[in-house]
């Protein structure tokens, strides 16, 4: 880390497990929980979030100072809303297929908690650097939990991995499936997204006493 | 017909949080008891109800393709639906607003209960999901979409309610320690969605239902089809 100081390298890499964004500061969970039935579509979710996050932290700690505070959910929103107009654009553009499947949910980035959160908490009283670093960390935290949600329920709800049979043929009956295992469909439906959370969460707080809740 | 039909799927088949996860922080945030799920269920309600209709109108007579006919010949070929984003931002976060403010002056106690949620409400994806949803599942007309924005907000409102019921029972419970508060909410509410699940066939009454199944909420529809399929063969 010789390019950051320790300052700033503890604001990338708090967010990645003790201040997780989802499953300590529970902020983001709206958008995040319906797409995560494929690790193609979490990765795809969590990088469109790294750049809306990354750039609008940017953006809104260099016009901190002019906006009125009275308006400034207002202006925030707008900054949000202009970003998530370009990635739908772009996967619309590159990555058509994808854009359907992820359909109203690219669009409700725009409320994700996670992205006011952050405008309020941090962009709005630092500088246009340590603002960048702090919303990259932030997305990187969120899209760690979306990427192990999603390969937990590929892996078991579909046996693929990013459309990968890494399990063996379900049909002809090759690789785990000559043994009699079955993909189990209940992780492919959504109320098992929220289950998963509830698992990881349960796992850190075993392992880190200090964010037990009382 | 269509209407009521309309009205008790958006409650109970696409339930905002059960089926499509939306607003979900404040639905894990607002809910530990059960007054104030209330309030912020009631503002939700009232925020969709007026917000859904009027993204319609902008929708269809400005947004959509050829949206733009009736102001002039030339400007029939437009299509400015990518700007649908921020114009439905702009409406809700308009509106609540101009709700806070009426409300602030006409009836200053409903203000007192129900003040305090409307700026949250701004940023809780119910209300943009709802204009959304609306806008890719082309509902018809404003009489469809005015429901779709009362039963939606009437599902989110029912459950917030049940949740934050739980939750002030769950206290006395001996919950493991990791799972306190956050984790075993999120389990709860797991739990809730597969219960709404079964509402999936209230409609068109049992096995013919899937077709009618969500589609947004799961990329493997035909996955959805053979564990249900199993189900009923295990049922029957």
């Amino acid at each position: 880390m010789g390019l950051l100081s320790k300052k700033d390298s503890k604001l990338i890499l708090d967010p990645l497990a003790d201040n997780n964004p989802i499953t300590i500061q529970v902020l983001g969970i709206c958008s995040a929980l319906a797409i995560t039935a494929q690790l193609k579509a979490s990765i795809v979710m969590s990088i469109s979030v790294l750049f809306v996050l990354g750039v609008g932290n940017v953006v809104i700690s260099l016009i901190r100072n002019i906006i009125p505070s009275k308006i400034r959910i207002i202006v925030q929103l707008t900054v949000v809303a202009a970003l998530v107009i370009i990635v739908d654009l772009v996967l619309k553009a590159f990555a058509y297929e994808l854009s359907k499947e992820l359909s109203v949910f690219v669009g409700l980035i725009i409320t994700n908690c996670i992205i006011m959160g952050r405008f309020e908490a941090f962009a709005l009283g630092n500088g246009p650097w340590r603002s960048f670093l702090d919303g990259i960390g932030n997305a990187a935290g969120y899209g760690v939990i979306l990427i192990i949600v999603g390969f937990f329920r590929e892996l078991l709800g579909s046996g693929t991995l990013m459309g990968v049979k890494v399990l063996g043929d379900p049909i002809e009956k090759t690789g785990l499936y000559a043994f009699g295992y079955e993909n189990n469909g209940f992780m492919l439906l959504s109320p098992m997204a929220l289950i998963v959370v509830g698992l990881i969460i349960w796992v850190q707080r075993s392992r880190n006493k200090a964010l037990i809740e009382d | 017909m269509e209407y009521l039909e309309l009205f008790f799927k958006s409650i109970f088949i696409d339930n905002m949080v059960f089926a499509t996860f939306l607003g979900m922080c404040s639905y894990l945030a607002v809910s530990k008891k059960v007054s104030t799920a209330v309030g912020l269920g009631a503002a939700v309600i009232f925020v969709l109800l007026v917000t859904v209709p009027l993204n319609w109108l902008l929708d269809q007579y400005i947004l959509r393709p050829g949206a733009l006919a009736w102001v002039g010949e030339e400007f029939a070929s437009y299509d400015l639906s990518f700007l649908s984003f921020i114009m439905f931002i702009a409406t809700i976060a308009t509106m609540v607003q101009l709700v806070e403010i009426i409300v602030e002056k006409f009836s200053p106690s409903l203000y007192n209960s129900l003040g305090i949620f409307l700026p949250l409400i701004a940023v809780n994806c119910a209300i943009l999901g709802g204009s959304l949803f609306m806008q890719s599942r082309e509902i018809a007309t404003i009489g469809l979409a005015t429901v779709y924005g009362l039963g939606s907000g009437i599902g989110w409102f029912l459950a917030i309610l049940a949740i934050a019921a739980i939750r002030e029972k769950i206290r006395y419970s001996n919950v493991p320690a990791p799972l306190r508060g956050l984790g075993i909410t999120f389990i709860i509410t797991g739990l809730m969605a597969i219960g709404f699940m079964s509402f999936g066939g209230m409609l068109t009454g049992g096995d013919e239902e899937t077709k009618e199944a969500p589609k947004e909420v799961a990329v493997e529809t035909s996955e959805i089809e053979k564990t249900k399929n199993k189900e009923t063969k295990i049922i029957n």
